[in-house]
């Protein structure tokens, strides 16, 4: 291997490639399509683990046990991590292919007050290390810190709002992420390439006029050039030279992590995706395969070692982050196969490798494998990551079908179901807001139904026995302008802080110079909201009120058609709470740096949490009990198996849900067919039947409840047991148990 | 002349009612793909394995009328287009020819879907040919091979089932056989073998073999509906059982699953 990078130090990085404009101005897209091959195949050509991998593999494994039994393995406290900050760091030098660690150690996580330093340094106390007292000074006295921005100029609405947990996990502590880097460019264009470009760019705006807007562009493209020499730097400390161009597949790979490194030594997101890179690195590997100087077993080897670096990325969090993400997810999602708006298809034999890491390595909830289905997608390519979903229940789908005309074929999936063009869109996440909770305030006139507390003042409770239907959406209707308003305004505080504090140097300088923003709110709750009207409209729901008056508990005369079921009564309504809410968001007058609103209908794993903190709702869900995740039905009340749910699902329209709509489905083998032919086909085919009918995202989990249980109870024996929830992947072990026995709770559709 | 022939007649065949237990909106072991399935109420059968005893009544179901079957269906035409079909089950479906010969007609002309009948196939001699044009693949179940035995689990005679498979033959209709092995019911290996015998000969219309373990998943219905449940302490077969009854039925060239 070192050979191969030896010679290829003297050869044309571009050789063979068919030329075009990717040669004179930064466009990746059209570099696949003028030189990527389609695969129609099927999952034969594949080959197993190396020796090499196997080994490699196992050294890390024991450190990963270690990990699980402490919580966090090592912390590097003593500086504020940056590019540069850390010497190279290896697993095992004389295995690796890939090389590059966040910080100086395998899994040694790093610290990044720009955040915020009271998360830092919760964080480290959870797990018993010590702030370096030096960076508390810097933090405290010389550097402000995003979190300390936003709290600057939250409203006492924002912030009761955020106590009573009617608005949760807004990135206003941590790091927004959410925003994936064109990682590609570094391998096409070298550094040097980029950095001309970051000056040019600059230089174009010598003579705008220097409003605020113009100013702040000027100040980050000076930053981005800046941090475009860091990553050289970096990458010079591990012996390589990537101010000029990848000329192999080795060197490929190499920089495209090296530019994803860079993103994750300096910013702690909530979801550091990776972008959609396998069928880029597909072209390099065809061509190298093609000269004679890689091997299928080598090629399977570079993606092998890349994707073990991705599932060591790491970051400090705190105990009250992990309860509301849990499972240390880090969202490095990568997007596979998809369609070309050409009509060929954009999966290659990379999108194999890819998939068949989780054969290799064994399950795993990282990288974030996200298969971009499209009906027309080839067979060969459909029936495999069926089968790897049957045996691994470690892949979610979303529907290419559905966003390729919103954002064309060069578009990844940022964190769960965000999906963005590279490179030229980035969104401000919101996390959520609570639309369950916001029907509960309406029903009280903005007063806590578990604190007593007024969150939203100036509204009148309702006071009847009987809840009417028009009466409470009446009051509910107003209640979403107050907690849209209150939404929008906290995270206008919250992005503007974040580029002021903890700007995303490395990650916007592989960005075009201008891009779309999308302002990316969300709601949980859902099904209970939808189900809660379709309670009071269809059965008699009664109040039960406390000594003070407050509608603590209902109790629910008759029946009442429930979400999930394919009954239009109801779906109907968790149409329109979608379609509604995203109208009262888009309704607020500004929306920072001229964001474009979308929202979500996610809630990964803070189903758990919220349902904590709601209390009793009308469709007779107790207080304390989760919620379903992002648009599931509520656990237990989808009776009519997982085509119906899936339809109900399907029928949110992505139009008003421009951020992306989660779905969870999990069945046992036995129900998905009697063979393991039947099992693949009939998987395969439930997608296509999800796809046409509109239906947006779906993680797939096969497996047996007892499967569960028994990992409950001797997790040691379960290490890489891997569940897809809402939008990711978890280890299932790594889960509180709260949310274990949510998971194991949730319906499982022993029939679909 | 034919328009107002198409007009008329599904109409009236829209009208006819019938009962149907339950519906199922996605199955993966009922028949290719994923299926809808119509359970449908009333069988003559008293089968001690039996897993829907619920069934039994004709009357215990729904009343629907033909257009209403169908229009349940229709959320989820588009789906099964992908990825399957739809499968009549029960009960037993043949209780009630008219409507569901009506009922499979509707599916082929509404929707273009693919038909499985699930049968025991006793009264097959209440449908003709004609009747089974609706159909593309009958799932037949055959109890056990020997007469007597047949009797006493079922409560009916053998005879009429096999005269179905020899029917079937004759009209090329495709069939995938279905036998649940139960532990000292129907697991006996020379009744096996003479099952696998009859099958092989009915050539290639047999698509392929079902050996369904049987299990106790049935029992809370049979406790729930106040019956005894004669099979109560039935353990299910293990593996090696299971794989002894497909292979006698692979020797025979047959495809097992």
């Amino acid at each position: 291997m070192e050979a191969i990078a030896h010679n290829a130090v003297q050869a044309d990085p571009w050789r063979g490639f068919a030329a075009g404009n990717w040669q004179t101005h930064v466009d990746v897209r059209q570099f696949i399509q003028l030189n990527y091959r389609p695969f129609t195949g099927d999952a034969t050509f594949l080959a197993g683990a190396s020796e090499r991998t196997r080994k490699l593999w196992d050294v890390l494994g024991e450190l990963l046990r270690q990990e699980r039994e402490k919580g966090v393995l090592d912390v590097s406290a003593d500086r504020a991590t940056s590019i540069t900050a850390h010497d190279a760091g290896y697993i095992d030098q004389s295995l690796e292919l890939i090389v590059g660690l966040q910080t100086d150690a395998p899994l040694k996580r790093a610290i990044m007050p720009n955040g915020g330093l009271r998360m830092v340094e919760s964080g480290l106390a959870a797990y018993g290390f010590t702030l370096d007292p030096v960076i508390k000074e810097v933090w405290e006295k010389y550097r402000k810190s995003h979190n300390q921005g936003v709290f600057d100029t939250y409203t006492p609405d924002i912030l009761a709002a955020r106590k009573s947990g009617i608005i949760t996990g807004l990135p206003d502590a941590y790091g927004r992420g959410r925003i994936i880097g064109d990682y590609r460019r570094v391998a096409l264009y070298g550094t040097d390439f980029l950095r001309k470009e970051r000056q040019q760019l600059f230089h174009e705006l010598d003579d705008a006029v220097f409003t605020e807007d113009v100013l702040r562009q000027r100040e980050e493209l000076s930053e981005q050039f800046r941090a475009l020499d860091e990553l050289r730097q970096m990458a010079a400390k591990y012996g390589f030279d990537i101010s000029r161009p990848a000329v192999n597949a080795r060197e490929a790979v190499q920089w495209t992590y090296f530019a994803y490194l860079a993103a994750v030594k300096e910013q702690n997101g909530a979801a550091m995706s990776l972008g959609r890179i396998a069928t880029f690195l597909d072209i390099y590997i065809e061509r190298d395969l093609a000269a004679g100087v890689l091997s299928e077993e080598q090629a399977q080897e570079l993606i092998d070692d890349l994707v073990i670096k991705l599932r060591i990325v790491r970051f400090l969090r705190t105990p009250e982050y992990d309860q509301l993400f849990s499972g240390d997810p880090t969202w490095v999602t990568e997007s596979i196969g998809g369609m070309g708006e050409d009509g060929r298809t954009l999966v290659s034999k990379n999108s194999f490798r890819f998939l068949n890491t989780l054969y290799n390595l064994g399950p795993a909830p990282e990288p974030n494998l996200t298969v971009l289905w499209s009906t027309a997608l080839p067979q060969g390519f459909k029936d495999f990551c069926a089968q790897v979903s049957i045996d691994t229940s470690s892949i979610q789908y979303e529907n290419d079908d559905n966003m390729r005309p919103l954002w064309g074929d060069d578009y990844g999936i940022a964190c769960c179901v965000s999906a963005m063009r590279i490179g030229k869109q980035m969104q401000f996440f919101g996390a959520r807001a609570n639309l369950a909770k916001a029907m509960l305030y309406a029903i009280n006139g903005g007063v806590d139904e578990k604190s007593g507390a007024v969150v939203a003042s100036g509204f009148e409770p309702i006071t009847a026995d009987v809840l009417d239907f028009d009466e409470v959406m009446a009051k509910f209707d107003k209640m979403m302008d107050w907690l849209a308003s209150t939404y929008v305004k906290a995270l206008n505080c919250i992005h503007y802080m974040h580029d002021k504090y903890a700007y995303e140097r490395i990650e916007m300088a592989l960005h075009d110079r201008d891009i779309l923003r999308t302002m990316a709110c969300g709601i949980a709750g859902l099904s209970v909201a939808a189900d809660s009207m379709s309670a009071i409209k269809h059965a008699r729901v009664h109040v039960i009120r406390n000594e003070a008056g407050l509608a603590v508990d209902y109790r629910i005369e008759g029946d009442y058609p429930a979400y999930g079921n394919n009954d239009d009564r109801v779906d109907s309504m968790a149409v329109w709470l979608t379609e509604t809410f995203m109208n009262k968001i888009k309704a607020q007058p500004y929306f920072y740096r001229h964001a474009t609103p979308t929202q979500s209908v996610l809630t990964i794993t803070s189903n758990v949490v919220y349902g904590k903190k709601t209390g009793n709702t009308p469709c007779g869900r107790r207080a304390g009990e989760p919620f379903a995740p992002g648009a599931n039905p509520m656990n237990g009340r989808d009776v009519h198996g997982f085509v119906a749910a899936g339809a109900s699902v399907a029928k949110l329209p992505y139009s008003a849900a421009l951020d992306g709509i989660s779905w969870t489905a999990s069945a046992t083998p036995d129900a998905l067919g009697h063979t393991a032919q039947d099992r693949i086909a009939n998987l395969s085919h439930c997608l296509d039947g999800f796809a046409a009918a509109g239906g947006f995202h779906v993680n797939v989990n096969v497996f047996r409840r007892e499967t569960l249980l028994d990992a409950m109870e001797h997790p040691e024996l379960y290490p890489q047991l891997t569940i897809r929830v809402s939008g990711y992947a978890v280890n299932f072990v790594k889960l509180t148990r709260e949310q274990q026995l949510d998971v194991i709770n949730r319906t499982f559709h022993a029939s679909l | 002349m034919s328009q107002q022939h198409s007009v008329t007649a599904p109409l009236s065949q829209g009208q006819l009612s019938g009962y149907v237990h339950s519906t199922e909106s996605g199955a993966g072991v009922d028949g290719p793909g994923m299926r809808f399935v119509f359970f449908m109420s009333g069988c003559q059968f008293r089968c001690q394995y039996c897993h829907n005893p619920d069934t039994w009544k004709l009357h215990a179901g729904r009343q629907l009328t033909v257009d209403e079957a169908l229009a349940e269906l229709a959320p989820y035409a588009g789906f099964l287009k992908f990825a399957g079909g739809v499968t009549i089950s029960g009960g037993e479906p043949l209780m009630q020819p008219e409507f569901v010969g009506a009922l499979l007609r509707g599916i082929k002309q509404r929707y273009g879907l693919h038909t499985a009948l699930d049968t025991q196939g006793f009264l097959h001699e209440s449908v003709s040919d004609g009747w089974l044009e609706a159909v593309d693949l009958v799932l037949l179940d055959i109890k056990h091979s020997d007469p007597e035995r047949y009797q006493q689990i079922t409560g009916q005679p053998l005879q009429p089932t096999l005269d179905f498979a020899q029917r079937l033959k004759r009209l090329g209709k495709p069939i995938w056989l279905r036998y649940v092995l139960v532990p000292g019911l129907t697991d006996a290996t020379d009744d096996i073998a003479r099952l696998a015998d009859y099958v092989a000969e009915l050539g290639s219309i047999v698509q392929r073999v079902e050996v369904l373990p049987f299990h106790q998943m049935g029992a809370a219905k049979w406790a729930q509906l106040g019956m005894a449940y004669p099979l109560a302490d039935t353990p299910t077969p293990d593996a090696v059982a299971v794989a002894a009854a497909r292979a006698l039925f692979a020797a025979r060239g047959l495809t097992v699953c």
